[in-house]
């Protein structure tokens, strides 16, 4: 079997894999990081967003070897020091979930579009951003509130 | 998915001589196609030629009257090129149109016009533009590289390198997309060059992407959406599945041509 090394939240790792590995499976059954979700498993609902080299994609459709030396973020990777990140903080505070099957997916879209939109974003932006995470519980008004602030606490002088 | 060897080859060259070693084996490109298609067992390669570290196969450059994208160019990069925004904005238009951002980070204009999905919305471009397909082999006018659904001019182990775009004076696309998995249900892509007009539909045609001739003559009579007035697009080839029927289909035809030529002419 091949073997696959990449460095997941700072930390390197390496395993021999089947090439039909995918990068979620990589993440849930290797290496027991199971905050990464597998919804649709089709690359339509999001919940298996991960930041591979700084950009969010589907683990859910990216094979482990093709990640093979690449710099991959989960859901865990997001607190610093036992303290939330500013986007889990935001969830938290404006009830940004209901059952939280969609949550890790949708913080990790969410960093994702203040990394490309800035922290100042208004709700048409963040309702189009969000096209490719499904959360199936109840409509979307708290996950956008949630990543509007979020966002605003990312800025720089918020820090 | 069923067993497959791996390989990752790091040139185009080098792609192609690993493919004509491994019989039965497929190139990877985004992979936004192809995984899933692996999954439900519809394709069962031998095995898969991943081409994500081809750095040769990425890149967009002007080249005289023309836009030459590498193959393994991502969606996004597409829509956020200058180059592609200046010279072509329809294209860049369309590019962020795919899919979500997350698939946008990783999908290809390559694999997407070799695959020739009859939903996606690279190829309706392609086709409209009067693109040509260039490979390890050939260059392949629009008009002789789709053959219907999945199916291309390609040839077994035939890699597509770059594609190239004439640049026109007028563009636009506009596509009704279906909700979940932002496909198209139908996508119309307009383009003038000179006095000629090309409309290509894609998400509708049972054979894939195609050229709506007559809306064509009309548009190239006079490039307007008046010039479509009193036309009608007929159901007959036209796909009826859960999403939507050929009749319900063939009336977006003319409503998306019509916004699109509005939106062309807003440019």
């Amino acid at each position: 079997m091949p073997k696959v090394s990449m460095t997941v939240n700072g930390k390197p790792v390496s395993a021999d894999v089947d090439p039909r590995t995918l990068l979620v499976q990589f993440l849930r059954e290797t290496l027991r990081l199971t905050g990464t979700h597998v919804g649709c498993d089709t690359s339509q609902c999001g919940c298996c967003v991960v930041h591979v080299n700084g950009v969010a994609m589907k683990s859910c459709t990216l094979l482990a070897l093709t990640a093979d030396g690449a710099d991959v973020v989960t859901i865990e990777g997001l607190a610093t020091d036992g303290k939330l990140h500013p986007m889990q903080e935001a969830f938290r505070e404006n009830h940004g979930l209901q059952c939280g099957f969609c949550t890790p997916g949708m913080i990790m879209s969410a960093v994702d579009i203040v990394r490309r939109k800035g922290s100042e974003l208004d709700e048409k932006t963040i309702r189009h951003e969000l096209e490719g995470n499904i959360c199936r519980c109840t409509g979307y008004h708290n996950i956008v509130k949630a990543i509007a602030a979020g966002a605003a606490a990312m800025a720089p002088a918020a820090e | 998915m069923y067993q497959f060897a791996y390989h990752r080859p790091d040139t185009a060259r080098k792609a192609v001589n690993t493919a004509a070693k491994a019989e039965d084996s497929k190139f990877l490109a985004g992979g936004m196609t192809l995984l899933p298609t692996m999954k439900q067992r519809l394709a069962a390669p031998t095995g898969l030629i991943d081409l994500s570290r081809c750095d040769d196969m990425r890149g967009i450059e002007l080249k005289g009257r023309n836009v030459v994208i590498g193959a393994m160019t991502r969606h996004f990069d597409v829509a956020e090129s200058d180059i592609v925004k200046e010279k072509i904005p329809a294209l860049a238009d369309l590019a962020g149109m795919i899919g979500d951002p997350a698939v946008r980070h990783r999908g290809t204009i390559g694999g997407s016009v070799a695959n020739n999905d009859p939903a996606a919305d690279y190829p309706s471009a392609v086709l409209a533009l009067g693109a040509t397909v260039i490979t390890n082999k050939r260059k392949i006018p629009a008009d002789e590289f789709f053959k219907g659904l999945f199916e291309t001019a390609l040839e077994e182990g035939e890699l597509i390198t770059k594609i190239s775009f004439p640049i026109p004076s007028k563009a636009a696309y506009e596509k009704f997309r279906n909700p979940a998995s932002r496909y198209a249900i139908v996508g119309v892509f307009v383009a003038k060059k000179g006095k000629e007009a090309r409309v290509t539909v894609t998400g509708a045609g049972s054979g894939g992407v195609f050229r709506a001739s007559k809306l064509e003559a009309a548009l190239t009579a006079k490039f307007h959406p008046k010039g479509l007035d009193g036309l009608t697009f007929p159901a007959e080839g036209l796909n009826t599945d859960i999403h939507a029927d050929a009749e319900y289909r063939a009336h977006l035809i003319m409503v998306m041509t019509r916004r699109a030529v509005q939106k062309a002419l807003a440019k």
